[in-house]
Order: C-alpha cells, then structure tokens, then sequence
C-alpha cells in the first residue's frame, strides 16, 4: 500500500503531484516543501501578500466533513498565490458514496478545476479521489477519517524548524488522543523521516493505540515522566465523543493526569516549546497559563499553515509543457 | 544533449569588470542627482555580482535580494524551482530610488518579473539596471542602464555566471538543438 500511495503522489521525474499522506515521502521532499514555504512565510510583513503564481487556476475546496478553520486556511493559501477558489461543502450521503465522489470531481473537472483540497471522514477519501483523477489535476488531503492530515503535520514541522532548527537532537512528545487522531499519525511520520531522535506518544491506554510501538514511538502513561527532557510538546484536543464512548471518566479527571500545566511543562527542556494543533480546550488539555504562555507557539502554528499550505499547492500543481520551442 | 563548457572568464577578470560598472554607477548616480538609492539583487547570480557592487558603493541601506521564481512568465511550464529563496527587502521601496542587479541579460523575462515583484513591495522612485553581462537575445523591450560586457555569442551558447566564490563565467554550447527557451 505504501508504494502504490507513493507511486500516485509522485510524477515520474519525483516532483509532487498529490499530497495525501506523508508516508512514502523521502526527507527531501519533505525538506524541499519546508524550504519553499520558507518563501511565503516572509509575505505578511508585505503590503501585497501575493504571488502571481497561480493566477486564474481553479482550486475547489471539496470538504464532505465541516471545517470552518482549515478551509479557510486553505482558501486564504490559494488566494495568496492568486488562485481562484471554489467552495463546495458536501453533506456525506448514506448510500453510494462512491458515485458521488466521482460524479462530482467529474462535474468540477469540465469546470476547470486542477486541484482540489478535499476532507472527508472516510479513511482513505483523498486517496480514492486522486486515483480517479484525470491527468494534470492533483488532490490534497486535508484530512481523512482517522488516517492522515499532512499539510497540518507539514506545518508543524515548519514551526519546529523555525525554533529549533536541525531535526536530528530532538526529542518530541505527543500527548493526548493518538488513537483519533489522524493528526499525531502524519506528525509521527513526519518527525521519523525528518530523522528526529525519538518521538513519544503520552496518554491513557485507552487512547493509545495497541500496537502504537510499530509506528515508531516510545510509549508513555504517565505524563511527568513522557515529558521529561523533550524539547517539544504536541498536545492534541480532546475530543468530547470519548467521554460519551466511555474511554475516559470525566474531562476534569484527564485534565487532573493529562492536562498540560506549568508545573509539568518545567519536566521539559527550559527552552521546550508548546505546540497545538487547535482548536484548543482550556483546562481540559492545556492550561490557559501554559497556552497564552512565553514557551506556546500556537499562535505561530496558525499563521506558518498558510504559507505551508502556499508550498505544497504551489509544488503539486501540475505544469503545463508548451507543445513547441520557439528560439 | 551534449554540450561544450569553456571557461570565458576568471575572478579577477570578473572583479575588474564590476569595478568599471561601480565607476560608471557612481557617475550615473551623479548625473541623475540620486543620493542614496538602494540596492537589490536577483538570486543566484545577480545577488553575488550585488554583493560586489553594494560594497563598492558604500550604500547605507541593506542590500534587497529577490527570487524571481513565482512572478516568472513561464511558471505554469517551470513550475516551483526546488532552491527557491525567500525575497528580503529590509527597506522601505516607497519613493526609493533603487538599482537593480542581475548578473545576464537575454530575454528581458527575468527583469520584466523582478520589476513586478518590486512594486508589490511599494511604488519605487526609480529603477536603474545594473548587469554584468548584456548579450542579444531581448525578447522584450527592458535595456539596461549599466553593462559590464557584451560578449559577441551564438545562438545555441548560454553563458553563466558561476559562484559565489571563485566567481566564474562560463559558456556552454550545445550541439544539438536547444530544447530550453532562455528565460533571462
């Protein structure tokens, strides 16, 4: 599966076609996508925060599950490089949802659209879209069920480098819901290819998945002792529907052994910093001291996922070759 | 596609050249009553003969560099060059007299893109155009204000301006039909 994902990402000649998952990406890739967006972070302190380089190509925004948030990120991305954007926000149906998909990337393909960003709450949504997809479009995925979100991860791996610079020393704890989480899924590969020295996964045994150590990680309950030394932290937001499923007793009670604190954080490195993928529940997993604190960079996250976003449409969007050569 | 390198010209050669272009800036300058003016060069080559050029005028100002890659005519054939690097301005291009630098003129298509991206940082003053190397080839009406060399070339040999350090001019020829448009 791995190869056949990697296949559909790549063009022949290696450049990024898709971007659905970060497994099967080498490090150079993922460095060249760091390196571009690098390109597009300095746009804010501009009067005009464009680049003309996708100017009059049509990015549709496919998103079968509601995110305000990330498509708007999204949208804000392919305006700044002059893109054209189409929302279209789909209702999952119950019954052939198959057809569905098809039938609407088929319709939104006569209209011109080359790329779409699509989120959907079937695992494997993006992947089946990009399989389908005619020649020169190309699909991101900005999140599929509980398997990947990899332009969030992408970010994030943004905002380590900016702080910390060189991957290879850092240790890197992940705290929260890593079994729902499609986030902590691309971050983990993410952070292993980009050659960090050790990533950890800190949380309830309900909320770690069984066989968590094949993903590459070291595995911790106990939050003092997952934080000790590391020179970031990822906390992840709980979500309500595992205190409805029973797998924790009450958000006061996962806040008493999980929430991230002052007094926790200093098991960290000093300088550690605090990172959120959002949207965040105070006093649930995170204090509000810690997350308007001097060590969070939350903030940070938010605005390096537009020029991330920027990198990785930019890359993937497919050239057009000019059928002859003039001299 | 097989191609002939040769060696056209060795630093010292080069540097000699982009001291004749700092005298001739220097007067220019004079002539037009810039006090002043800032600098800004065009990555890769024309940020190091920048470089040379912002030293030996004593701007005060820091000097700009600009990557082209995403104001090119021909991204959507290009696509996203893989060292691609960050524009930094760290002045005020508003009523800034500015001298922009690039190390080959041909086409005129890279020149044309670097002035769109300046005035998406502000409305500059003025734009004087400083290259090191002017060869035939304009596909679009852009002249430059100061030259180092026009060195007489055929069609089918592409000149570059090798670095940053030592900074080499090399021409490479092709013996077959070119396939690449020139781009600057």
């Amino acid at each position: 599966m791995a190869s056949q994902t990697q296949n559909i990402q790549l063009n022949d000649d290696g450049s990024l076609r898709h971007f659905l998952t970060i497994e099967g990406l080498n490090k150079n890739i993922l460095t060249q996508i760091l390196d571009t967006a690098e390109s597009f972070a300095v746009l804010p302190g501009r009067p005009i925060k464009k680049v003309p380089a996708l100017r009059g190509r049509i990015i549709t925004n496919l998103f079968f599950e509601n995110s305000t948030r990330t498509r708007t990120t999204f949208e804000l991305a392919a305006k700044r490089l002059s893109a054209d954007v189409l929302n279209f926000n789909i209702s999952t149906s119950a019954t052939s949802k198959g057809e569905t998909l098809l039938d609407t990337l088929r319709n939104l393909e006569a209209m011109h659209s080359e790329m779409f960003v699509v989120r959907h709450n079937a695992s494997g949504a993006a992947h089946f879209i990009a399989e389908h997809a005619a020649p020169g479009i190309s699909v991101i995925n900005a999140g599929d069920g509980r398997h990947a979100h990899p332009t969030q991860a992408m970010l994030d791996m943004f905002t380590i480098r900016k702080h910390k610079g060189d991957f290879t020393p850092l240790r890197v704890a992940i705290v929260g819901d890593i079994l729902h989480s499609r986030v902590a899924r691309s971050q983990i590969l993410a952070l292993n290819t980009l050659g960090v020295t050790e990533v950890r996964v800190v949380g309830p045994r309900t909320l770690i998945p069984t066989d968590a150590r094949a993903l590459g990680v070291h595995v911790y309950h106990d939050l003092e002792e997952g934080l000790r030394d590391v020179d970031v932290v990822i906390m992840l937001r709980l979500q309500k529907e595992r205190m409805d499923g029973a797998l924790l007793p009450s958000e006061e009670e996962y806040f008493q052994l999980y929430g991230l604190t002052n007094d926790r954080l200093a098991c960290a490195k000093p300088d550690a910093i605090v990172m959120h993928p959002g949207p965040i529940n105070r006093g649930v997993e995170i204090d509000s001291e810690v997350a308007d604190g001097p060590r969070s960079v939350i903030l940070e996250q938010v605005s390096y996922g537009i020029g991330v976003r920027m990198a990785i449409m930019s890359m993937c969007m497919q050239k057009h070759p000019s059928a002859g050569d003039e001299s | 596609m097989m191609t002939e390198q040769r060696i056209f010209m060795n630093e010292d050669a080069i540097l000699n050249i982009i001291d004749g272009m700092a005298r001739m800036l220097k007067e220019r300058l004079a002539k037009n009553g810039i006090e002043d003016p800032a600098m800004i060069g065009i990555h890769t080559g024309g940020a190091w003969v920048a470089e040379q050029l912002h030293q030996r005028l004593g701007l005060s100002q820091p000097l700009g560099l600009l990557d082209i890659n995403f104001y090119r005519d021909d991204f959507t054939k290009s696509g996203v060059n893989p060292l691609v690097k960050p524009s930094t301005i760290d002045f005020d291009i508003e009523n800034q007299h500015v001298i922009l630098v690039d190390d080959v003129l041909q086409t005129g298509r890279t020149i044309r893109a670097a002035m769109n991206e300046i005035f998406d940082f502000g409305r500059p003053k003025s734009i004087l155009l400083a290259t090191l190397i002017e060869r035939n080839g304009r596909q679009l009406p852009i002249e430059p204000s100061i030259v180092g060399l026009q060195p007489p070339l055929e069609k089918d040999e592409h000149i570059r301006l090798e670095g940053p350090s030592p900074l080499t001019l090399t021409v490479n020829k092709s013996k077959k039909r070119r396939t690449e448009k020139p781009t600057n």
